[in-house]
């Protein structure tokens, strides 16, 4: 790991809150104009956290806290990793710890909002973690490496040879970023699933610590879409914020759907489509297993 | 710093709605709010459904002895600051439900009200005035 790469995972770290907490800002204001609504300033998400933090403290258990400050915390050591350029694989492992951090939170709560929350999220988790871990392979096999700077050295964009693995991870990035149709274990915005499920817990500064995780999970899973163009990347970032807006019409024109459908449409079209893919650059290129 | 906070207070109120058994009237008037008609969400306001998320409490209906446990834990749950609208008639005094055996009367018998909002129904126009009175007494708590 290079002096360079040090400095560009910790400018991540500082320049990811503000850019994630405009896109969602972006996200209300688009989302209202979709329902021909005026909608809040593209800057509202930074009105709510500031005001968050200045709310009194108030507890339900000591053990969600540590868990909270786990979630962020390994999320943001994620986010540091990736634009450091390390490993694929690790990075979604830490990711998919980030995401038992929340479960255990809302597991250590006996309101029955969070712990049915918990329950949906463990189901959520089920149904993108094989997406992610198999798009990891099918990247591992074009590049030979599971290091993010590989993806760079690759000389020709990997959306070209891995169509099928980009549209299973949009079904995982739908519901990573919770999203309809698969926002069941908590939703955005003032939706009310579950009386906003896994965060029922959670007030004042505590919730804000879980929005701030949120904005970096944005960058993370958009940087992570990006790398499917990453030579150049501009066209890497456009092909992210086209993504972004894709799924921002999918949630205004889908309703929720039940946790059968999110695991049967994940596991058969997602994992269904990366496993033809695999096949399909095995008998068109017949370079998968020259390892 | 402070400064920073008290104007995030005012621009991104959450609000918790709750009906201690009105006629359900004020509570349409309340949801055409969020309509895009009214669209309160332009200020910040959302409609949340959980107190501890909530800055403010707005309650429609008479308080009557089955549902004043109910509203006082409510306020209990919502973390400082926070801000009591009472919403329509039956809110601030217990409107024709005054003289009932059951009913307490207005929601201030049970929690202190900061804003009332009188109408029967509240109009939109009405109940937005009230959350922006709800507003500036948020911006005073220091």
């Amino acid at each position: 790991m290079s002096g360079f790469d040090w400095l560009i995972g910790l400018a991540a770290l500082v320049l990811a809150p503000l850019v994630g907490g405009f896109l969602r800002g972006v996200d209300r204001k688009l989302t209202a104009r979709m329902q021909g609504r005026i909608g809040p300033p593209v800057w509202q998400q930074f009105y709510d956290f500031f005001k968050l933090v200045g709310k009194t403290r108030a507890v339900t258990t000591k053990g969600a806290l540590v868990w909270i400050w786990g979630y962020l915390l390994l999320t943001m050591l994620a986010v540091f990793m990736l634009f450091a350029r390390q490993d694929l694989l690790i990075i979604f492992f830490i990711l998919a710890f980030a995401g038992a951090c929340l479960v255990f939170g809302a597991f250590s709560v006996r309101s029955p909002y969070s712990q049915i929350g918990g329950h949906r999220e463990i189901m959520q988790m089920l149904s993108y973690e094989p997406i992610l871990l198999l798009a990891a392979v099918a990247i591992f096999l074009q590049t030979g490496t599971f290091k993010v700077s590989g993806i760079f050295e690759h000389g020709e964009p990997l959306l070209l040879t891995l169509p099928l693995v980009f549209v299973a991870v949009l079904i995982a990035l739908t519901i990573k970023l919770r999203k309809s149709p698969f926002d069941i274990s908590a939703s955005e915005h003032a939706h009310q699933e579950l009386v906003r499920g896994v965060y029922t817990e959670y007030s004042g500064r505590h919730l804000a610590l879980i929005e701030l995780t949120h904005w970096y999970e944005l960058v993370l899973i958009l940087a992570f879409v990006a790398l499917f163009w990453a030579q150049p990347l501009w066209i890497g970032v456009l092909l992210a914020l086209a993504v972004y807006f894709l799924e921002l019409i999918v949630d205004n024109v889908e309703a929720r759907l039940q946790w059968g459908w999110m695991l049967s449409i994940s596991w058969a079209a997602g994992v269904g489509f990366i496993l033809v893919n695999i096949l399909m650059i095995e008998l068109l290129f017949g370079n998968v297993l020259r390892l | 710093m402070m400064g920073l906070i008290t104007k995030s207070r005012i621009k991104s109120p959450w609000i918790v709605h709750y009906c201690c058994g009105s006629c359900n009237g004020c509570d349409i008037e309340l949801l055409a709010c969020l309509t895009p008609l009214y669209d309160v969400e332009r200020f910040g306001i959302l409609n949340i459904g959980n107190p501890k998320h909530a800055d403010l409490l707005v309650v429609t209906g008479p308080v009557n002895k089955r549902n004043e446990r109910v509203l006082l834990n409510l306020y209990h749950q919502m973390p400082e600051p926070r801000v009591v609208v009472a919403v329509g008639a039956c809110a601030c005094t217990g409107g024709i439900f005054y003289n009932c055996y059951n009913v307490l009367g207005g929601i201030d018998k049970v929690i202190p009200v900061d804003v009332y909002v009188p109408g029967c129904a509240a109009r939109p126009e009405a109940i937005i005035d009230g959350i922006v009175m709800a507003l500036d007494k948020l911006a005073k708590i220091k």
